[in-house]
């Protein structure tokens, strides 16, 4: 009998993401490409943002080996440079060298989670061509730092081979080249589609894109308002795990549990925070340090149970806002009608949300039909999109019958849920996982939405039906008054345009019902034609009886009562009508 | 003779001014509403299948009480509210200008006005709802169908079309006979020494007649309706009769459809029934009927199929329902055979002249 001996041994973080790469978006070399520039786009948006900078992004891909004749997949270099704060040349090599593995226990919002983006980006060029990266910062004290460096997978550490400081000019910002194997041919319009909806939601900046074929694609900046940078937060009782409590109780420098409880967590107080230790049981006066893991466990168990903690407030997200939100809808999708819809904050299990929506109509921008576009934390989605909640709901939930939205027409539904923990179903950030409290907040905006939009819509029905009246009155009665002052001798024309004017309201206050015959040849006898009209009147009035019925917000009753008055305005002008009739019997003797 | 001569009753010229105060009156009272700012409309007999009904007295078919608004406030009624107005103002323009027009005429003349029909049609309509509205014939406001028939025979008219007014004409100086035109339809019925009209189904027995000197044998206006008469030609027969008093004797081919001929011009068409004026209750039909095929053993041909349908459908009109018409017509669906009027030659070319047509003639005064 051999024995076979299994050796166990650690593996750094930046091995760990190097072996599941493919979890992260770095599953082959189109959708790497694509993950490696949006990757960079985003760290370099989340700087400037927190620095409250405008950002200028420049994103170029150009394939390492001039020979255009190479078959995709090939070596591309990839680079991003920003405006932004810089990164401390202390830090540098380490910001992108090194998968950090700490305690991130301070909460806001921001694109990158996990701190991992832009080294993956890094580690994966490395691994496929085997070159360094570039980077350069300047932090805008006129020196530029210039390093070129790798990554030690094993030792999770960069490995700088070649640093220059040289004059920066004033500029701050960083940008990052890196040599990896990619596929421009498929990926292009994935990154195309990506750079145009991040347009859509950063109206606040700039992004120049050359790619790989030398077209330069400029999405310009049509406002200078930017969102209001969010506020770190600590950590809300209801978001907390055991893993977590266990490190922030390792770190904590307080003496007792009841101070333990106030610095530590969201919107807890001493007075919460002595009714929570209460309630669980707990020694307020305990040293933290000392609690024992099982006890930690019940200690979550209790933070989950008890109810009367305050709700996480929003300060820490920052959703784009409305007049942000439609700039960006307005410049990229140049629709004729815009409805935006922001939520008020809310929270699932601890974690602060808010969900805006909104929906562009018509322009030639948008193809016919509905488009999403979904975004989280500013991120545009676009894999898996019939898996995302916002499709789900758009799918199945939505009755667009009822907002008389037609199917063709071109229709954009924008749907940004902002969170200092965006639900996302996998690591690849790619689609929503279904949580009730954001399902039923994204049901509402977009049911706020799409109400905007249906008054819209019938307001321009309505308008268009009165455009058309108006337009079909401004052809035909100057004729009959040219006509009728020449069959009268009268010298002058009728007063005939103040009908015109008094009909505009659109109100006909002789239409069908009196009168029973519109075609001048006629095959059916008027004493038949009456009850068809009738009919043809009534038809749609039901129509919309029955659609008001639908609405939840227009009682039922109130829509008879007013069926019931037409009907007896009509009845009315019947008899008006018959008397008219005979008197012109007699006219014509 | 001098002393036989009937003259016209009812001037053109006075049928002429009350269509134009008609006009007139239909523009006034747009007029006013527009300037009041009311929506002007129209209201006229509706002549749909049902409001057609026959009318015992008149021995015509007339529209019945169901009557149509046409209003300009109506967003459908609009089109063809302007479209009559226009109508009635271009008729307005041809009386006064003493111009006429045929329905193509109208159809093109629309579109130098901003007026779009789409089609003749549609022009054509429009024309019959103006009849209508005015309760007149379209030749009264000088609309002429293409189709002409002709008359032949000592009738003395005088012209009041444009550039002819006061010149007289007899019809007897042609002997290819008179266009039934606009200018005789308008024109003034002087004086005749006749004493009956003979109308004709055919243009051959019409040369005929005047070849044979008919006119002056019978004392007769000789008309030739050209198959089924055109309205000018029934208003001229109308006139001929109310206004000379002469009475009116018709002659059809043997078969269905010649039965019909005379049938209206007796008591006018469903497609005419809201005019008045073109129909000669007193008319006779003289021949050629089913009971002459075998009485005289004329050369026959089978009816077809659709002519024995068409007996079937005459046979639930009222019109039909007695006399002459109602015998002939069973005899024509017991024979199922026709004869044309020129089988006639079989015994000779004038026999149908001299033997027939006294024969007839006299026959009629039972009828």
């Amino acid at each position: 009998m051999s024995k076979k001996q299994v050796s166990f041994s650690e593996i750094s973080p930046s091995e760990f993401f190097y072996r599941n790469r493919d979890l992260a978006g770095f599953s082959n070399p189109s959708r790497s490409l694509y993950s490696a520039m949006r990757e960079l786009v985003e760290n370099s948006l989340d700087a400037c943002e927190m620095a409250g900078i405008l950002p200028d992004i420049f994103i170029r891909i150009t394939p390492l080996d001039s020979d255009e004749s190479k078959q995709d997949p090939k070596p591309y270099v990839l680079r991003v440079q920003d405006n932004g704060p810089g990164i401390d040349p202390k830090n540098l090599s380490y910001a992108f060298g090194r998968v950090f593995y700490g305690s991130k226990f301070k909460l806001r919002q921001a694109r990158g989670m996990f701190g991992m983006g832009g080294t993956m980006s890094i580690l994966y060029g490395q691994i496929t061509t085997n070159r360094p990266v570039k980077l350069m910062s300047a932090i805008g004290d006129g020196k530029a730092v210039q390093i070129q460096m790798m990554i030690d997978i094993r030792k999770n550490a960069p490995i700088v081979m070649d640093k220059q400081v040289v004059p920066a000019e004033g500029i701050s910002g960083t940008s990052v080249e890196v040599t990896m194997e990619g596929d421009y041919f498929r990926a292009a319009s994935k990154i195309q589609e990506y750079l145009r909806q991040t347009a859509v939601i950063t109206p606040y900046a700039n992004l120049v894109f050359i790619d790989a074929l030398g077209r330069q694609f400029f999405y310009e900046r049509v406002t200078k308002e930017m969102p209001v940078p969010p506020d770190e937060t600590l950590p809300h009782p209801y978001g907390i795990d055991v893993e977590a409590l266990r490190r922030l109780l390792q770190d904590s420098e307080e003496a007792t549990l009841l101070k333990f409880m106030q610095q530590n967590f969201h919107r807890v107080g001493e007075n919460t925070a002595r009714r929570f230790l209460e309630f669980s049981g707990f020694d307020a006066n305990m040293n933290p340090k000392s609690m024992e893991t099982l006890q930690a466990v019940s200690l979550v168990e209790a933070l989950h149970k008890y109810d009367n903690f305050l709700k996480p407030d929003a300060s820490c997200l920052s959703p784009i806002g409305k007049d942000i939100l439609k700039k960006g809808i307005e410049k990229e999708l140049k629709p004729e009608f815009i409805a935006i819809s922001v939520r008020p904050p809310s929270a699932y299990s601890g974690f602060p949300f808010i969900v805006e929506v909104g929906i562009a109509y018509g322009g030639k921008v948008l193809p016919q039909g509905l488009s999403l576009l979904r975004f989280a934390n500013r991120i545009p989605l676009l894999y898996d999109e019939g898996s995302d909640i916002s499709f789900r709901i758009l799918d199945q939930d939505i009755d667009w019958r009822h907002y008389k939205v037609r199917t063709e027409a071109p229709l954009g539904v924008i749907t940004h849920v902002c969170s200092t923990k965006v639900p996302y179903k996998t690591v690849g950030k790619e689609y929503l996982a279904d949580r009730p409290e954001i399902e039923r907040e994204l049901k509402n905006a977009l049911r706020d939405a799409l109400r905007q939009l249906q008054t819209y819509l019938s307001r321009q029905g309505s308008m268009a039906a009165v455009q058309r009246k108006i337009g079909i009155y401004s052809k035909y009665l100057p004729l009959i008054a040219q006509f009728v002052t020449d069959l009268s001798g009268a010298k002058n024309l009728p007063k005939y345009q103040q009908l015109l004017d008094s009909d505009s309201d659109g109100e006909d206050k002789t239409a069908e019902p009196i009168d029973p015959v519109g075609k001048p040849p006629s095959d059916e006898p008027p004493a038949d034609k009456a009850p068809a009209a009738k009919k043809k009147t009534t038809k749609p009035k039901a129509k919309t009886t029955a659609a008001t019925k639908k609405k939840k917000d227009a009682p039922p009753v109130e829509t008879i009562k007013v069926e019931g008055q037409k009907k007896a305005q009509v009845e009315k002008k019947k008899v008006k009508q018959d008397e008219k009739q005979q008197t012109t019997f007699e006219d014509f003797g | 003779m001098k002393n036989n001569k009937r003259h016209s009753k009812i001037s053109a010229s006075v049928r002429k001014e009350e269509l134009m105060k008609a006009l007139h009156e239909m523009g006034d009272s747009m007029y006013e509403k527009l300037d009041k700012g009311v929506f002007p409309e129209v209201v006229f007999p509706s002549r749909s299948v049902r409001n057609i009904v026959y009318d015992e007295k008149l021995l015509q078919y007339v529209l019945g009480d169901s009557r149509v608004k046409r209003s300009s406030q109506n967003i459908k009624h609009i089109r063809p509210f302007t479209q009559l107005v226009w109508l009635a103002h271009f008729a307005n323009q041809l009386v006064k200008q003493g111009k006429t027009s045929t329905l193509r005429d109208v159809y093109y003349s629309a579109q130098a006005y901003n007026i779009d029909f789409k089609d003749q049609p549609e022009s054509d309509d429009i024309i019959t709802d103006l009849e209508a509205t005015l309760c007149r014939a379209r030749e009264e406001f000088s609309i002429y169908p293409e189709e002409r028939s002709a008359i032949f025979g000592d009738l003395t008219i005088e012209y009041t079309v444009k550039g002819y007014e006061g010149r007289k004409l007899n019809l007897d100086s042609h002997p290819d006979g008179y266009l039934i035109g606009p200018s005789l339809s308008t024109a003034e019925l002087v004086e005749t020494s006749a004493e009956m009209v003979i109308a004709v189904e055919k243009g051959g027995l019409f040369s005929r007649f005047v070849e044979e000197k008919v006119h002056e044998k019978y004392k007769a206006i000789i008309i030739d309706t050209a198959g089924q008469p055109p309205r000018s030609t029934r208003y001229m027969l109308k006139r001929l009769n109310r206004d000379l008093n002469l009475p009116v004797y018709i002659l059809t081919d043997g078969d269905v459809y010649g039965e019909h001929i005379a049938m209206v011009i007796v008591s006018g068409s469903a497609n005419a029934a809201h005019l008045r004026d073109l129909t000669v209750p007193t008319a006779k039909w003289i021949g050629v009927w089913g009971s002459d095929i075998t009485k005289y053993k004329l050369p026959s041909d089978p009816m077809n199929e659709q002519a024995i349908k068409r007996i079937y459908e005459l046979r639930k009109d009222p019109r039909y329902r007695k006399g002459i018409w109602q015998k002939e017509l069973e005899v024509f669906l017991k024979l199922k055979r026709k004869s044309e009027l020129e089988a006639f030659a079989k015994y000779g070319l004038t026999a149908i002249v001299d033997k027939y047509l006294p024969e007839k003639l006299e026959y009629a005064k039972s009828l």
